[in-house]
């Protein structure tokens, strides 16, 4: 039970990096559509960098640059240039994930640095939760924080509430004197960074090293996650942490069904994706309907200018 | 159309400049001589009936599944499931393929045919979860695809297993009769050619002069307004979906019967996403489908013989068209973009 938990809580970060960096930039208004190629482009370059320099951190910070720079691309060119995000956010998902494939060849199927293990002394000994959360390494504690950290961030700080009021009612922001397009753009670099960091996570440390479409379908997944949590940062990471579990529940059924050894690790892909399509659907609205609090709390709505470029007067 | 005929061919040459330039870039990063890269894959996809066969064989799905896009583009839907419906498209193709007995004539047909219906089916799907369940087409669609390339998998992996070994190199090759017929002592098969123009222009004349043509753009533009005015947008939207999904079924039929003559696991092998790159190249219009998928196509023939001659990755091909799409798109934003202030002063 213990080592389950463990290795939920350790399966469920790259997801969770990316995840709740893609809600902080939805959340301004801003869709990046590119996570399935970004995090394919930042996995290689942060394995890429930590196998030739044998600095894993190094290799974090590059993944982070990397995808803030495709993110940035997708701002860009909605604010800049109005043109419509998701195109540009799809034309650059294959684009990332041609690079990597190009650019990552020569480091294919090769031994690299890792992540390195680092319990927390006397705290990883409680019974139950101690392992898997005081008995990590940096990469999932960070996610651990990361999550409750956005959390105040977007509900509490001045900056997020801004954010927020960016993605929801641009023009009322910029009437009261907010620089929606510059927000905008913070929010993008921010959540591109966390998905490069996603990126690294996966190829310095849960799914170790680099080969041709090696992280393909978690950016798909991270996105559909970002709906199903309702583009709130404990709810992601709950979603996140649900995916986690079916894909270690997957491992284990591996032995028991030979037969379906092959496809049950991409099962839980489907799998996420009907569990968004089962919360968004009609007749659970309907049936929620007559409880506005639950449903509310059930069905958030996505922010209401998500995807739509605001140019300022 | 607006801007000068300057305006227009700037737009065309400055993105093929710029892709151009970044792909010597890419190619002298990876050591390689740049120029001879580049007729490589030239030659590797036009030199000899061979390669121009292979070519025109790359091409017919491409060009089929864009057809079908052109489709759900104009009623404003991110059809992306079109993979995943390329997929459907094939393992319903070999099923029919594995099954039904009797001569050419009628296996292809009930081949063929069995194809759209898996598309349809698949593209139904994603038009149901749409209309009825709200989801957002793009990941119903990317959900949807995982189904069907699971299920791809377990049948070559299972039921539809090689005698013997289970092995995901793809199933015992389909008997000679579902081989679409090949001309020229070449892998060319004019019915997948002669099927690909003829719903090129089908679809050019149904978003043209047709009723459905008419609701469809009606739909995309504003479904509301549409809505008020008496088109029923949801049956459009579906039957938007029911096409797309079943012109991208068929060219999953033509992959099997055409190129493959087995199920192996990437059937669709990124062509249903290569094609939605040629339809936002050609701006969302069936009359550049055609000639753009040709290009891209040639770039994936062509780039498969720079792993033979110079060692280097063919996934280059797959990097030299998402550069193009991306600086087209883009120069075409910052062009549009300035007539438009040009307009305002």
């Amino acid at each position: 039970m213990e080592a389950t938990l463990a290795s939920i809580v350790a399966a469920a970060a790259p997801l969770i990096y990316a995840a709740v960096g893609e809600a902080i930039t939805e959340r301004a208004g801003i869709v990046n559509l590119s996570l399935d190629g970004s995090i394919l482009l930042s996995a290689m370059a942060g394995f890429a960098v930590a196998f030739t320099t044998g600095n894993v951190g190094l290799g974090f910070l590059v993944a982070a640059l990397v995808s803030a720079f495709v993110a940035l691309m997708v701002a860009w060119s909605g604010i800049r240039l109005r043109l419509n995000q998701v195109a540009v956010g799809f034309i650059l998902t294959l684009l990332g994930a041609a690079l990597s494939s190009y650019l990552g060849e020569g480091f294919a199927h090769q031994p690299g640095p890792s992540v390195t293990s680092a319990p927390i002394p006397g705290l990883s000994k409680i019974p139950l939760i101690g392992r898997a959360i005081f008995g990590q390494n940096l990469s999932v504690y960070g996610s651990l924080i990361l999550v409750v950290v956005t959390a105040w961030f977007l509900a509490r700080s001045r900056i997020g509430l801004q954010l927020r009021a960016v993605g929801e009612r641009p023009e009322a922001a910029h009437a009261r004197g907010i620089n929606v397009n510059r927000h905008r753009y913070l929010a993008a670099l921010v959540g591109g960074a966390l998905v490069g960091v996603a990126g690294a996570a996966f190829s310095l440390d849960q799914k170790l090293g680099w080969s041709d479409g090696h992280t393909a379908g978690f950016g798909w997944i991270a996105l559909a996650i970002v709906i199903f949590g309702g583009w709130q940062p404990i709810r992601v990471a709950i979603g996140c942490y649900l995916f986690g579990a079916l894909q270690v529940v997957a491992l284990r059924l591996q032995d028991d069904l030979p037969g379906l050894a092959q496809i049950l690790p991409s099962l839980p892909f489907p799998l996420m994706i009907f569990a968004l399509v089962v919360v968004n659907s009609a007749g659970l609205r309907r049936l929620l309907t007559r409880s506005p609090r639950l449903s509310r709390w059930l069905l958030p709505e996505p922010p209401a200018a998500l995807g739509r470029n605001f140019v300022p007067e | 159309m607006t801007g000068s005929i300057g305006a227009r061919i700037a737009g065309l040459v400055a993105p093929v400049i710029v892709a151009l330039a970044a792909t010597i870039g890419l190619l002298l990063l990876a050591d390689a001589p740049p120029f001879e890269a580049l007729k490589l894959i030239g030659e590797g996809a036009f030199s000899g009936k061979t390669r121009f066969a292979d070519t025109l064989m790359a091409w017919a799905p491409v060009a089929i599944a864009g057809a079908g896009l052109v489709v759900t583009f104009a009623a404003g839907l991110w059809n992306i499931g079109v993979e995943g419906q390329i997929v459907a498209g094939a393992i319903a193709a070999s099923l029919a393929a594995r099954t039904v007995p009797g001569d050419r004539g009628l296996v292809l047909t009930v081949t063929l045919a069995g194809g759209v219906i898996g598309g349809a089916l698949w593209g139904g799907a994603a038009g149901v979860l749409k209309v009825k369940g709200k989801v957002n087409e793009i990941f119903g669609g990317i959900g949807l695809g995982f189904v069907a390339q699971a299920f791809a998998t377990y049948l070559i992996i299972g039921p539809w297993k090689r005698s013997g070994v289970a092995s995901t190199s793809g199933t015992e090759p389909f008997r000679p009769e579902t081989w679409l017929p090949t001309a020229f002592d070449t892998r060319l098969a004019p019915i997948a050619i002669g099927l690909a123009l003829a719903i090129l222009i089908g679809v050019g004349l149904v978003m043209r002069g047709t009723r459905f043509g008419l609701r469809l753009r009606a739909v995309g533009s504003n479904p509301a307004s549409a809505r008020l005015l008496g088109v029923p947008a949801d049956a459009t939207t579906m039957r938007a979906f029911l096409v797309g999904g079943g012109l991208a079924g068929l060219a999953g039929a033509v992959i099997v019967t055409g190129v493959q003559h087995k199920l192996v696991p990437a059937i669709a092998g990124g062509r249903g996403f290569l094609a939605v790159l040629v339809v936002l190249l050609a701006g969302y219009r069936v009359r550049w489908v055609g000639p753009i998928a040709l290009f891209f196509a040639a770039i994936s023939v062509g780039s498969s013989q720079l792993q033979l001659r110079l060692d280097l990755d063919s996934s280059l091909g797959a990097v030299i068209q998402g550069l193009l799409v991306l600086s087209a798109v883009l120069f075409g934003g910052w062009f549009a973009k300035r007539q438009g202030l040009g307009r305002q002063t």
